[in-house]
């Protein structure tokens, strides 16, 4: 069954949204679950997809990414009206929502957009919500008003300081944890370089911290295991036993190798996608 | 004429005669299967075995002594009438071997390639037991083969479905066992609803047993044959979360689950090393492999897999043989299989372990990876193994394999794929209130296969652990003539 894309439009250079038809993942979607979309033939690669947002009355979910390879840069090249070959899901557990006091809501590019829904539930439960939300530069920052909007705090960085304020979002966020009253809970979405890091911050403070990893993934049901990262010295699966977990016992180190498993395939998918896209004039 | 056909001629006449002895049967020579030239077939994935000639099929048919007591019929786990097929066989009439089959079988060509049949209905066979050689037993897996294989040259016949009952089920998985379930409870009138999570059913056919083994075309016979009978097909649908089994009977009108997900979540060691880059699981390699087709990759197919040199594949079942063989056609240059007990003990049918070692597999038996290790990027770059030794038999009644000190050595690899087996996949246990499992996360059923909740039935591999294609599917047939009985009082 395919699903049609309602809107579609693009937040940065490489960062796109839309959002896709598709009424019962709407219904049974909570915050933190992921999708795996095929576009086209039976031979599409499966993209593992968090989703940021739904839609009840129009059957809608919005999914957010970033032109990486041959498949995010095919997603990127559909239109509104077009057809997106399968989606499956909502996927993983959701988030734990509870409240619990004050919660720092940490995202870095295109991890604010899982983070949003988040964010969202979080406020709405009773939490006071702190946002960090950061990017390399201005251009690749999104979700900025949405993330005014649900939160009681925001704090906007870049990298080089093109907009916000110039610093890495571990800085402002070892400052909350210095407060007088530090945070009751940090949830982390982002680069896993960045989840490392904030989960070093706040280990610190001892101020548990939830992340959620988006590692290769095949299937994304448990059958293949390819998602598989050490936590708390076990293997997990992302796909059934997360995406979300204790920051403090992630091995991200051991992740950030494995996620790098297909580096020089990809790379040539996309420049040959590339090539081709240039001389059927897609690239117009 | 060749030898052959005069052979069977004469055969034919004394049987005609009612002279044919089980002397004359048991000189027949076995009739070996025609395969694809092992180093040709290492550079495609087109199937290995070719099947009979009807000259064979028949000479082979002509060697069962259709015995009384049918002890080979004692050994199949869905009652096939062996002996009367094949006698059908002897005299030509390959349709009729055929109707006979079906009676207990819905999928002849899969179960005549992919049964282990040398420890089901060969085992016993009389023949077999009078040469003291179950390689020499009747060949009743490629005789059914042979009359599936014919059948599928003509149009096949859809089976007829009774009228509408008004009762609606659901069948949770689209393997072999769901594939049975939905002809069978179909075939009642019921309307039936099969719920696959892959974008593709077929279920470890597609997925995991690759296309040299079992052709994907077959198993798309056997889907089109479901939808022409009037099952629904739902694929990207994972019951659990796109909706609960709950959901589908309060909500959604079901009278009725069938749950046949498979052992859905790969065993690893848990040893050092396995989250390098390069280490697989055996469903991993094989999905990204056979149901994605890495082998095209970016020709068509955007899944990619490892372009390995040298691969260590750890286990000794089909599923290890499967791996070992794809990353030959794959391209690797040296595939190992380590196995830590001895040949006798390894799992894997007879045939496959031939081929294999046809197509250049290396096997490394009574040893074990003790660690993996990597090189400064953390991709694989040698496994540590231990040597094994057999001890005193296990629960299993094989003979348990012992480390012998000190015996560490490495192997040279970039990849490493694990095939010890699956666990159940503990969606659907999470996700339903009220179903009873296992300690292991195995559904609890009854010789019914059904489960602690009403209307609830199992079986295949969430029930049993791992095992095999045929006893999903025997699992299938008690599970569909219980849904079909209890909608009658329902």
């Amino acid at each position: 069954m395919a699903h049609k894309i309602v809107s579609k439009q693009q937040l940065s250079a490489d960062v796109f949204t839309a959002d896709i038809e598709a009424e019962l993942i709407v219904q049974a979607a909570h915050p933190g679950q992921f999708v795996i979309i095929c576009l086209k033939s039976q031979y599409s690669e499966r993209i593992p997809l968090t989703i940021a947002g739904t839609d009840k009355d129009k059957g809608t979910i919005r999914l957010i990414w970033q032109r990486v390879g041959k498949s995010t840069a095919e997603l990127a090249d559909l239109k509104s009206g077009d057809q997106i070959g399968s989606i499956l899901g909502p996927l993983g557990k959701p988030t734990h929502v509870e409240k619990v006091g004050t919660v720092v809501c940490v995202g870095g590019g295109i991890g604010n957009a899982p983070l949003l829904p988040i964010a969202k539930a979080m406020k709405q439960i009773g939490n006071k919500v702190i946002s960090v939300i950061g990017a390399r530069n201005k251009e690749l920052l999104i979700l900025e008003d949405d993330f005014a909007a649900t939160s009681d705090e925001l704090i906007v960085l870049t990298d080089d300081g093109s907009y916000g304020r110039k610093a890495l979002v571990t800085e402002p966020l070892k400052q909350l944890c210095q407060a007088e009253k530090k945070p009751d809970l940090a949830i982390a979405i982002g680069p896993t370089i960045m989840m490392k890091f904030c989960c070093e911050v706040t280990r610190e403070f001892e101020v548990p911290t939830f992340v959620s990893l988006n590692t290769i993934m095949v299937d994304g049901t448990g059958m293949c295991g390819g998602c598989r990262v050490e936590v708390g010295g076990e293997t997990k699966f992302v796909c059934v036993d997360g995406p979300e977990f204790d920051g403090h016992k992630v091995n991200f180190d051991l992740m950030m190798k494995r996620m790098s498993a297909y580096k020089d395939q990809e790379e040539k998918a996309l420049k040959q996608y590339q090539k081709h896209r240039c001389k059927i004039g897609l690239d117009k | 004429m060749t030898d052959e056909k005069e052979i069977l001629n004469e055969l034919l006449e004394k049987q005609k005669a009612a002279a044919l002895k089980p002397k004359d049967r048991y000189e027949v020579p076995p009739q070996l299967m025609p395969t694809q030239d092992a180093v040709e077939r290492r550079n495609n994935v087109s199937e290995v075995a070719l099947g009979y000639t009807e000259t064979q099929a028949r000479l082979e048919a002509l060697r069962c002594l259709q015995c009384k007591n049918a002890p080979c019929m004692k050994g199949c786990p869905v009652k096939i009438r062996i002996g009367d097929f094949i006698a059908e066989i002897a005299n030509g009439n390959f349709d009729k071997a055929l109707d006979i089959i079906r009676q207990n079988s819905l999928l002849p060509a899969v179960c005549g390639r992919v049964c282990p049949q040398e420890v089901q209905c060969q085992q016993t066979c009389t023949v077999g037991k009078k040469f003291k050689d179950v390689d020499k037993a009747v060949s009743i897996g490629r005789l059914e083969r042979f009359v599936a294989d014919y059948g599928r040259k003509k149009t096949s016949k859809t089976p007829q479905v009774a009228p509408d009952t008004g009762k609606k089920v659901a069948v949770v998985g689209a393997g072999p066992g769901g594939i049975v379930v939905a002809t069978d409870v179909r075939r009642a009138g019921h309307d039936v609803t099969l719920f696959e999570a892959f974008h593709k059913p077929g279920g470890v056919m597609v997925y995991g047993i690759p296309e040299f083994r079992l052709p994907k075309a077959i198993v798309a016979e056997e889907i089109d044959q479901l939808e022409k009978m009037g099952v629904k097909i739902i694929c990207n649908f994972i019951v659990g979360r796109t909706r609960t089994i709950e959901q589908l009977m309060t909500e959604d009108g079901f009278d009725a689950v069938y749950i046949g997900v498979g052992a859905g979540l790969p065993m690893f060691m848990n040893i050092e090393g396995e989250h390098l880059v390069g280490v697989y699981s055996a469903n991993e390699y094989l999905t990204r492999a056979n149901l994605m087709k890495a082998y095209d990759f970016g020709k068509g197919a955007d899944t990619p897999i490892a372009m390995s040199k040298n691969v260590a594949v750890i286990g000794g079942g089909n599923v290890a043989m499967d791996s070992a063989r794809t990353a030959v056609r794959l391209g690797a240059e040296n595939v190992y299989l380590v196995y830590r007990r001895s040949e006798k003990e390894m799992p894997a049918r007879v045939e496959e372990v031939h081929h294999a070692k046809e197509e250049g597999v290396e096997f490394h038996i009574l040893q074990n990876p003790k660690r993996i290790l990597g090189d400064d990027d953390s991709n694989v770059r040698a496994i540590e193994c231990l040597k094994y030794e057999l001890g005193q038999p296990d629960d299993s009644g094989r003979r348990r394999p012992v480390p012998i000190k000190g015996s560490e050595f490495e192997i040279e690899v970039d990849t490493v794929i694990i095939a010890i087996g699956n666990g159940a996949n503990p969606l659907i246990g999470q996700t339903t209130p009220g179903l009873e499992m296992n300690k292991w996360g195995n559904i609890i059923v009854d010789e019914k296969c059904k489960t602690s909740i009403a209307g609830v039935y199992a079986g295949g591999d969430i029930v049993l652990g791992a095992a095999t294609v045929i006893l999903a599917m025997g699992q299938g047939r008690n599970a569909a003539a219980a849904i079909n009985e209890y909608l009658k009082t329902e």
